[in-house]
């Protein structure tokens, strides 16, 4: 039997219990407890009057046996009766009940309300603290209602006790968490920051809990609680460790308080003022000098404790990222970290070096630990300490460690954890694009990366391979010798086999000269792989046979044969049946003139032209049936179904840095100034980014050849990488309409659903992670998210739009996170154009020709003709009419062909009247020999502005017409 | 085939582990602990698959046999072994508890080895198997004797030995039967049937031939159409409709197709001749008739009569009716006119015990039940009144015509034979709804 303690004790208690513990069986107890619901039941039955004490017993019993899982549907009102006991054990009781039992009924509820307030309202702390716990524990709304006007009071009052101003402070902060609209903080904001003096240190720590909480909601409220935290901190860091008396643990003064400043700091950007700043580095300082000491025990409390203090306080170093100094020693730090014996303080180090190397500051000095960091990987027993480590080499590669850094992770690769390798294989894959100075080296490791974890090896890694291959002559001899040595392994995975087939077909004749590889052998070498692959690879080794062909034509029979035999000219597969019919015939038909036209080398792909005017060739339709034509129409095809434009490069963005979001924190409009750029950049990008993926790490300094070898090829030949970044062609799309996916790459796809009316509109974007790994530190330059995004989790942002004035420039829209410790930038365009901002109107034909006579100055109007890409249909351009948010005016001009619309720009300065005229010249024949149709439009302002607008208008609506995407 | 079978107790610990193929691996055991005994949820099915392993279990009292197999077998053959186990266990030592099963560790797994052999089951007549599986060490058997274990075990008629001696040859038949019922509160039969058995224990010398006739509808209709018309006609309503019956193996199944005769050479001592079930014109030995009022919301008055249904002249014994009540009962007062009537807290029921009644008498109780008002909005399920009792006939009608034994090589006819009858009725779940 439970040893109970004299005074106090329950006997009848404790009786229970131990019989419900030597219950034999689960009957055994039910029985028993049955029988003492009974007794419970008899004995509440309401004629007779209990004393306390059995109330108190009998209200424990009922709450034992509904822990143990039973339901209990009385004995409710004896616990609230139990609340207007002067006796504390019985008070604790009948709260204790409520809080486990109460759900929010209703008349129980006022009861227990009431009690509540006559606990708070005595002047007993113990019942005051009883109360503010079970309004905490309980947390309800109905809670929250009634009682968070009048807790804020005993915070800041004066005369309350210290224990219960704590209680209180987490009282406020549960209550916060639950409906936030309900604690008003206003009047108390500045008393409840001065809690961070006080004398007594568990108010200040429980304090701080609540301050951090509703400081992260509305930062600028409490900003003055930055310097009162500083002082606070330095005079807890630069105390002796027997200072604090009862709030030293284990040598280490207040580490709670501590971390928790260090945290309330992390909220807000460094001090401003130089004062506290010095006194804050002085105190950083210190905290980094401290872990230098020998420890003062061996307790594993103490070093925990110092190592909790330190690492919030190297958390403030890396928000801050400005104190260079700083930034080293906590580096160096975290440095002798990656050797220690505990597996967590390994772990911490690596994850907190990952942010650290993305500082300018400290990457040189994260680098120093390379080899450390390279031999946790190999030699780390525990995997998500060795995920740690691939993170941080990841952050801290640059040009100078590349190789070293992608052999290590190629060669950890091989025995890497499932769970991670596609995460390594992606990020190998970027580091070597990235860094790529050595064309074999690229070649290399990307043909190494799909023998090692060919599964786990999107389809993006090996079509880049192939460009890259192809656009550079030096490398092509190589890589043919390269992927012929791969293939002849027994067993090879089917990207290899696509590679390779891709590869010898365009250069298999630069390794033809050596006898071990003569075509016949490289024929057979890969006809031996084919009956192992899947349809598609199968109909890429068909090009590369026909290919063989026209490079070695001793191997024509050879290859007829197989083409002619029923496996492939009668396969059930239509695809490949076509292609083995059609490179029969080719073969054997045409002249060899005319095949090794047909089968030229593939051009190499553009490198320094934009991605849409590529687009924009590229659909001409259907052309010439050969070889490269067939594959290239396959790609196409996967292209036209949305593929997308790579981000705006970096010098777009440096250019457009000039457009910048106001957001104030109380109207939530924006000021959008525009300087007059051209709407649509094209330069050509320094270093293009294979999978949309940016790193912070400077990217400008790559050599021009670099640059020119990492062309934006990605969005000519990557069918499966929808919108490999950004997004020009994007907000193209959104010039018509208003929903939709703004951005998708391969971490994230952003989706933007908007409204307007009038000057006014209303944005949500929608940030969804794509990958099984969350984002940290996920940012936008509008207005503060959960910096936290799941994998596979969605974030929503609002965002209130107004127009000032006219403006140019879609305003821009930074996204920063970490997605496995690597810092992630983007830039894109919000889809907002001046277009939607406005008003349709409707006029009669005599109206509108009226006007539209008046308005012929200069100034007035502008004008534009343009040949339009496709075929023009009526119902499409309507639709696009209509989706540009103006009146369609139907049966007003004479010329039925001709469209009219009207409308009213809507800004807050001014209102700008437009009418629109398209005009659709479908005989106008152009001197190619293409059926080009031009079109003309006119617009004319009502109101007074300046050409800008107008030529600003029909630019919109021009582009909008040469993208077929918008609709 | 089965792969193994463990013996648990009811805290999960394995009492017996006999794994008889090597596709059962160590940790079936602590799959079957961990899903099915130790299930947050309680297990309801018998047969459970764990990670492509199918465990059948039964429990008797706290223990839990259960039986492991990776194969598609049948589970009606898994089930049957393991029922015969435990009676084959029930016979060696009475009660299958945990005290006992750790008594009798070793003789259970011989047991094991010798009813199952590589998972197929074998010889599991406990009469044969007590012949060489006992208790008593080891007697030193001839080369004879065992020569004589194997014919028998390995022969046609393996659930009898040769040379069975009796200087009385005497035979017990016992009809047990259980009666199950499921009445309306207006006293209309909801479902209703019987299921018996016919439980012999023969003492009966060499190798008799046993010829068992009872008073089966389709046999005395056949009689009747026969010629024999006085007979089925003085039985009138006498004979029965058996829905279903299996037999022990020991009668000849084909002769039963054939001419529904019922011919075997018996086991020596006791075993289960037939099993049978019925649902037509059974006699309920006992009426309910409950009345239920509630008075207010903390008031509950119930009264129940019982009216026995029978021959005046036979008395029911051990009776006990169960009145559910409410789960928030603070407080009874039961009046009752015969027998002891009693609130149990912990089954949440009034039980109400008579020890003996005649036929066609009636007799009453009536209760009055405080309860408790609780803020629980939920009614009161009212679960149904249920009843035990045993009676000295058989509800379903059944009687025994006869039992003639042959016995050609030995002298004795079956005039020599000393047979006792007796008809035992029990209740099984004999509910009414209140």
């Amino acid at each position: 039997m439970p040893a109970v303690s004299k005074g106090d004790g329950m006997r009848g208690l404790a009786v229970f219990i131990s019989d419900i513990r030597n219950c034999k069986s689960k009957e055994a107890e039910i029985k028993r407890i049955n029988k003492e619901l009974a007794n419970i039941r008899s004995k509440f039955k309401g004629d007779k009057a209990l004393d306390g004490y059995s109330k108190k017993k009998y209200v424990c019993k009922l709450l034992f046996i509904f822990l143990l899982g039973h339901d209990i549907d009385f004995g409710h009102m004896e616990a609230v009766n139990l609340l207007s006991s002067n006796k504390y054990t019985e008070k604790q009781i009948g709260y204790l009940f409520i809080s486990v039992l109460v759900n929010s009924n209703s008349e129980l509820i006022r009861l227990i309300n009431n009690a509540i307030k006559n606990d708070l309202s005595s002047r007993n702390p113990t019942f005051m603290c009883l109360a503010l716990h079970c309004i905490a524990n309980v947390g309800s709304r109905e809670m929250a209602e009634a009682f968070a006007g009048e807790i804020p009071r005993i915070l800041v009052a004066g005369d309350t006790m210290d224990s219960v101003k704590q209680s209180a402070a987490l009282c406020l902060l549960r209550l916060y968490r639950t409906s936030p609209d309900l604690v008003l903080m206003g009047e108390w904001t500045s008393r409840v920051v001065h809690l961070l003096n006080d004398q007594h240190m568990g108010v200040v720590t429980a304090a701080i809990s609540l301050i951090t909480c509703l400081s992260q909601k509305n930062p600028e409220e409490f900003k003055t609680c930055v310097s009162l935290a500083v002082s606070r901190l330095s005079r807890i860091v630069s105390s002796a460790s027997t200072d604090l008396q009862d709030y030293t643990y284990y040598f280490v003064p207040a580490p709670w308080l501590s971390c928790k400043l260090l945290r309330l700091l992390q909220c807000y950007p460094p001090p401003e003022d130089g004062a506290v700043k010095g006194r804050l580095v002085e105190c950083l300082e210190t905290i980094l000098n401290k872990a230098q000491e020998p420890p003062k025990s061996k307790k594993v409390q103490h070093s925990n404790a110092k190592n909790a203090i330190l690492f919030e306080a190297i958390a403030l170093i890396i928000h801050y990222d400005s104190e260079p100094n700083l930034l080293v020693r906590a580096c160096n730090q975290l440095g002798q970290f990656l050797q220690h014996r505990e597996t967590n303080l390994r772990y911490l180090a690596l994850e907190s070096m990952c942010t650290l190397a993305s500082s300018e500051f400290s990457h040189e000095a994260v680098k120093t630990h390379i080899e450390t960091v390279i031999n946790a990987l190999k030699t780390e027993r525990d995997v998500s300490v060795r995920q740690r480590a691939a993170d941080l080499l990841y952050a801290m590669c640059d040009r100078s460690n590349a190789k070293q850094i992608v052999a290590e992770m190629l060669s950890y690769l091989e025995t890497a954890d499932y769970s991670i390798r596609e995460e390594m294989v992606l990020k190998v894959a970027i580091l070597a694009e990235k860094y790529a100075v050595d064309y074999s080296w690229y070649v290399d490791t990307i043909l190494n990366l799909i023998r090692i974890a060919g599964d786990y090896v999107s389809e993006e890694v090996w079509y880049r391979v192939i460009q890259i291959v192809i656009n550079r002559d030096d490398v092509q001899g190589y890589a043919a010798k390269t992927v012929f040595e791969a293939l002849q392994a027994p067993a090879c995975h089917e990207n290899m086999v696509k590679v390779g087939g891709y590869i010898l077909g365009e250069f298999g004749n630069l390794i033809a000269g050596d006898p071990r590889s003569s075509p016949l052998v490289q024929f057979n070498l890969l006809h031996s792989k084919f009956h192992l692959c899947s349809v598609p690879t199968r109909a890429l080794l068909l090009s590369a046979y026909i290919k063989f062909i026209n490079l070695f034509p001793e191997t024509k029979p050879t290859i007829q044969e197989v083409l002619r035999c029923d496996s492939q000219i009668r396969n059930s597969d239509v695809e490949l049946q076509q292609r083995a019919v059609e490179y029969l015939k080719l073969s054997s038909i045409a002249s060899t003139d005319v095949l090794a036209t047909v089968l030229e080398e593939m051009p190499p792909f553009p490198e320094r032209e934009s991605s849409i005017l590529a687009k924009l060739k590229k659909k001409k339709g259907p052309g010439a049936v050969s070889g490269n034509e067939l594959e290239e129409g396959k790609r196409e095809g996967g292209e036209l179904n949305g593929a997308g434009e790579r981000p705006g490069d970096s010098s777009a963005i440096g250019a457009s840095n000039a457009v910048r979001l106001h957001i104030p924190t109380h109207s939530l409009n924006y000021d959008i100034i525009y300087p007059p750029p051209p709407l649509f950049q094209s330069t050509p990008s320094p270093s293009a980014d294979l999978l949309g993926l940016r790193s912070a790490a400077p990217v400008s300094a790559a050599p021009p050849s670099a640059g020119s070898l990492l062309v934006d090829v990605f969005s000519e030949a990557g069918p499966a990488a929808p919108a490999a970044g950004a997004n020009d062609d994007g907000f193209l799309r959104f010039v018509c309409k208003n929903n939709g996916v703004l951005f998708e790459n391969q971490l994230l796809q952003i989706g933007v659903k908007s409204e307007y009316r009038q000057n006014l509109g209303r944005m949500y974007l929608f940030y969804g992670n794509k990958t099984s790994v969350q984002f940290v530190n996920f940012t936008t330059t509008l207005k503060p998210v959960d910096p936290l995004v799941e994998g596979g989790a969605q974030v929503q942002q609002v965002i209130n739009i107004e127009c000032l004035t006219v403006f140019s420039d879609a305003p821009l829209l930074n996204i920063k996170f970490r997605y496995g410790g690597a810092l992630q930038n983007l830039t894109l365009k919000l889809p907002v154009a001046i277009n939607k901002f406005f008003q349709p109107t409707e006029m009669s034909s005599h109206d509108f020709f009226q006007r539209w006579k008046q308005l012929s100055q200069p100034q007035q109007e502008a004008q534009k003709i343009f040949k339009a890409n496709h075929a023009m249909d009526t119902e499409v351009l309507k639709a696009k009419l209509l989706g540009l948010g103006t009146a369609l005016l139907e049966k007003v001009d004479p010329n039925p062909d001709n469209f009219v619309c009207a409308g009213v720009i809507q800004t807050k300065a001014q209102q700008v009247g437009c009418l629109l005229r398209l005009e659709p010249n479908a005989q106008a024949q152009v001197h190619t020999h293409f059926p080009v149709r031009a079109l003309g439009l006119e617009s004319r302002p009502l109101g007074v502005s300046s050409v800008t607008t107008l030529s600003l208008c029909v630019s919109v609506v021009h582009h909008s017409f040469i993208c077929n995407k918008c609709l | 085939m089965i792969g193994g079978l463990f013996i648990y107790n009811h805290k999960g610990e394995v009492l017996i582990s006999r794994v008889y193929r090597d596709d059962i691996g160590r940790n079936a055991v602590d799959a079957f602990r961990v899903n099915v005994i130790h299930a947050r949820q309680q297990v309801r099915s018998p047969v459970t698959n764990i990670a492509r392993t199918s465990f059948f279990h039964v429990k008797r009292s706290n223990i839990w046999l259960a039986a492991v197999t990776k194969q598609n077998v049948n589970a009606a053959m898994v089930f049957e072994f393991l029922y015969k186990m435990c009676d084959v266990m029930a016979a060696y030592f009475g009660k299958i508890s945990e005290e006992n099963i750790k008594n009798n560790f070793v003789l259970i797994y011989e047991l094991l080895d010798e009813i199952l052999d590589f998972g197929y089951p074998q010889n599991s007549e406990t009469g044969a198997l007590k012949t060489f599986i006992t208790q008593q060490g080891i007697k030193g058997q001839t080369k004879e004797e065992q020569s004589q274990i194997t014919s028998q075990v390995t022969g046609q008629i393996g659930w009898r030995r040769e040379g069975i001696k009796y200087r009385r040859n005497e035979l017990f038949l016992d009809v047990l039967e259980s009666v199950n019922l499921l009445m309306s509160p207006q006293g209309q039969v909801l479902s209703a049937h019987v299921s018996g058995r016919v439980v012999m224990k023969s003492y009966l010398s060499g190798m008799p031939e046993c010829k068992f006739g009872m008073n089966d509808k389709i046999v005395i209709d056949k009689q009747g159409k026969g010629g024999a018309g006085d007979d089925a006609g003085k039985s009138g309503k006498q004979s029965i409709a058996i829905d279903d019956c299996t037999f022990h193996q020991c009668v000849r199944l084909s002769k039963f197709d054939s001419e529904r005769s019922i011919s075997f050479i018996p086991p020596d001592g006791e075993y289960e001749l037939m099993r049978y079930r019925t649902t037509k014109d059974i006699i309920l030995p006992f009426r309910v008739i409950p009345l239920v009022r509630e008075v207010g919301r903390t008031k509950l008055e119930v009264k129940v009569v019982i009216k026995s249904n029978f021959k005046p002249s036979l008395l029911a014994q051990k009776i006990e009716v169960r009145i559910p009540t409410p789960l928030n009962t603070s407080g009874v007062q039961v009046i009752c006119m015969k027998g002891k009537a009693k609130y149990k807290a912990s089954e949440n029921a009034i039980v109400w015990k008579i020890k003996r009644m005649a036929g066609m008498k009636e007799s009453q109780i009536s209760a009055e039940i405080e309860l408790l008002p609780t803020n629980d909005k939920k009614k009161w399920a009212r679960p149904p009144i249920s009843m035990n009792f045993e009676v000295p006939f058989a509800p379903s009608g059944l009687k025994v015509r006869y039992l003639k034994v042959f016995e050609s090589k030995l002298n004795y006819s079956d005039h020599d034979v000393i047979k006792w009858v007796r008809y035992i009725g029990r209740s099984g779940i004999y509910e009414t709804r209140c």
